[in-house]
């Protein structure tokens, strides 16, 4: 049998399907109230005020899920355009493939630097 | 005046043609024509060079399958009915290489079958003695839906990533090894797992899905690929990632 | 085993364009850059949260302006679109058996459903509305 190299993507498929089952449970949702409804007055904002945001990211628990759910959604985003760039025989794999972990990598940085700084 | 349907086929000779080119035909049509059935009026009355496969004309053999108006299908399978009075194109099957009009070279489709070690494989062999392997209802129907692929090839026409990347190890070879992977009966999957992991293995599938979609069997090899991705996601973090990988070529 | 000179038929870059099918699926990868939209407002909504309560009310009436509520319509849209396809796919990804018996794939996208309006009846709560 010809030899087979062990590829590394189930290290990204494992949080690109993390990823996609929190984006799938839980952006609509809030998409819906804090993209549609609260700025539309529909429904009323205060659950996004100042005080009460700062005291649930501020908590360890609800960093945690904030952290969990911008940086997963990012990872799986970012699997999804990787792939599709390549359906779409843009090339340069290795380039495309820094930029878009690269990207997915800072973001969940950033993501947990902030959640650090308001705990 | 009999009704006639429009059939136009993508031709090519390698002998005499440098590329591909259209022939139209007008066969005779009647409510219960298959296409093959179409292919075979146009060989004993209108064109006798024109080639195509075909044998048990009941979906079985996998032998017909071509593109009919861009979508793979199997010749025998697919009706007239359901196009007329619209004109339907027919071509070799996509991804692989034209061989001859309606013949597509399925060779690689073959390797790969053969790739992936498609038998039982035994670490202990059972004697004859000991009587034959028993099997309970739900083992069989663990692997049952993967053995009903016919090779018909259709799933490497609808595969982009094939497409795309022949390297692919392509939804059938991958059905069939999740096939014997599932057999209460085989102690292979250790020896079928370097594929699987490959980039070549899983890894290329995207989960479009129009493999299980345009199967004739209804075998679902991307559910048989995706289910793959799973065990080979635990065989990579039971390995560390390759770390426990060791360097002897399997058997 | 050859006759000679096989045609190869190249895969062009609009190879999704031919077929309605395929052209779901580039709108079904497509969706990911919304969700990658939306995880970035979040982490401007982080930011804006260390930064104190001036820039975070400022960011708070940004989503107000139309173009916000125009782009997170169809945000919203599009992940749904990503919720539904991707839920769809998950039975496809496992074999559960129940007595003996693998679990339909309609029954579990039935319990991911349920579990989906769990979720959101549990973030509408949080937002205040139930």
């Amino acid at each position: 049998m010809r030899r087979y190299q062990r590829s590394h993507e189930p290290v990204v498929w494992s949080l690109f399907g993390a990823g996609g089952m929190v984006a799938a449970f839980l952006l609509p949702v809030l998409i819906l109230f804090s993209g549609v409804l609260m700025p539309l007055g529909v429904v009323d904002s205060t659950a996004l005020s100042f005080d009460r945001a700062r005291g649930f990211a501020g908590h360890w628990l609800g960093g945690l899920l904030v952290f969990s759910v911008i940086s997963l959604s990012t990872w799986h985003a970012m699997h999804r355009i990787f792939h599709s760039l390549n359906d779409l025989k843009i090339g340069a794999r290795r380039l495309r493939f820094m930029i878009c972990y690269g990207c997915a990598a800072c973001i969940t940085l950033g993501a947990g630097v902030l959640v650090l700084t308001l705990q | 005046m009999a009704e006639t349907i429009g059939i136009d086929i993508v031709r090519y000779r390698p002998e005499k043609d440098g590329e591909p080119w259209l022939q139209h035909f007008e066969v005779p049509y009647e409510p219960d024509m298959s296409v093959l059935d179409a292919l075979l009026y146009i060989k004993d009355e209108l064109d006798g060079t024109l080639a195509f496969r075909w044998s048990c004309r009941m979906a079985i053999c996998g032998s017909c399958g071509c593109m009919v108006n861009g979508i793979p299908k199997l010749g025998c399978k697919t009706f007239l009915r359901d196009y007329y009075p619209q004109r339907v194109q027919l071509e070799a099957l996509e991804h692989f290489p034209i061989e001859r009009d309606l013949i597509a070279g399925i060779d690689d489709f073959v390797v790969k079958l053969e790739e992936i070690k498609p038998y039982i494989i035994r670490s202990d062999e059972r004697p004859v003695a000991e009587g034959p392997f028993t099997q309970t209802p739900t083992e069989v129907d663990r692997f049952k839906q993967f053995s009903l692929c016919i090779n018909c090839g259709l799933c490497y026409s609808a595969c982009p990533q094939y497409g795309l990347n022949n390297e692919f190890m392509g939804p059938a070879a991958l059905a069939l090894l999740h096939r014997y992977n599932n057999d209460s009966r085989d102690q292979g999957r250790k020896l079928r797992q370097p594929i699987v992991n490959a980039e070549e293995g899983v890894w290329s599938c995207t989960f479009v899905g129009y493999c299980s979609t345009v199967c004739p069997q209804a075998v679902d090899p991307a559910a048989a690929i995706n289910q793959q991705k799973v065990l080979s996601l635990v065989d990579y973090a039971v390995h560390a990632g390759g770390l426990g990988d060791s360097q002897d070529e399997p058997s | 085993m050859s006759a000679g000179k096989p045609y190869h038929r190249e895969v062009t870059r609009t190879w999704w364009l031919r077929n309605p099918f395929f052209v779901r699926y580039m709108v079904r990868e497509a969706s990911s850059l919304f969700v990658l939209g939306y995880s970035l407002v979040l982490l401007r909504a982080l930011w804006a949260l260390s930064e104190g309560p001036a820039t975070y009310a400022a960011f708070l009436a940004a989503l107000g302006s139309p173009w916000a509520i125009a782009l997170h319509t169809l945000a919203l849209l599009m992940v749904g679109y990503h919720a539904v396809t991707f839920l769809a796919m998950a039975p496809q990804t496992m074999r559960l058996e129940w007595r003996g018996r693998k679990v339909a794939n309609t029954t579990i996208v039935a319990v991911e459903y349920a579990a989906l309006v769990a979720v959101c009846g549990i973030v509408a709560a949080a937002f205040g509305v139930l």
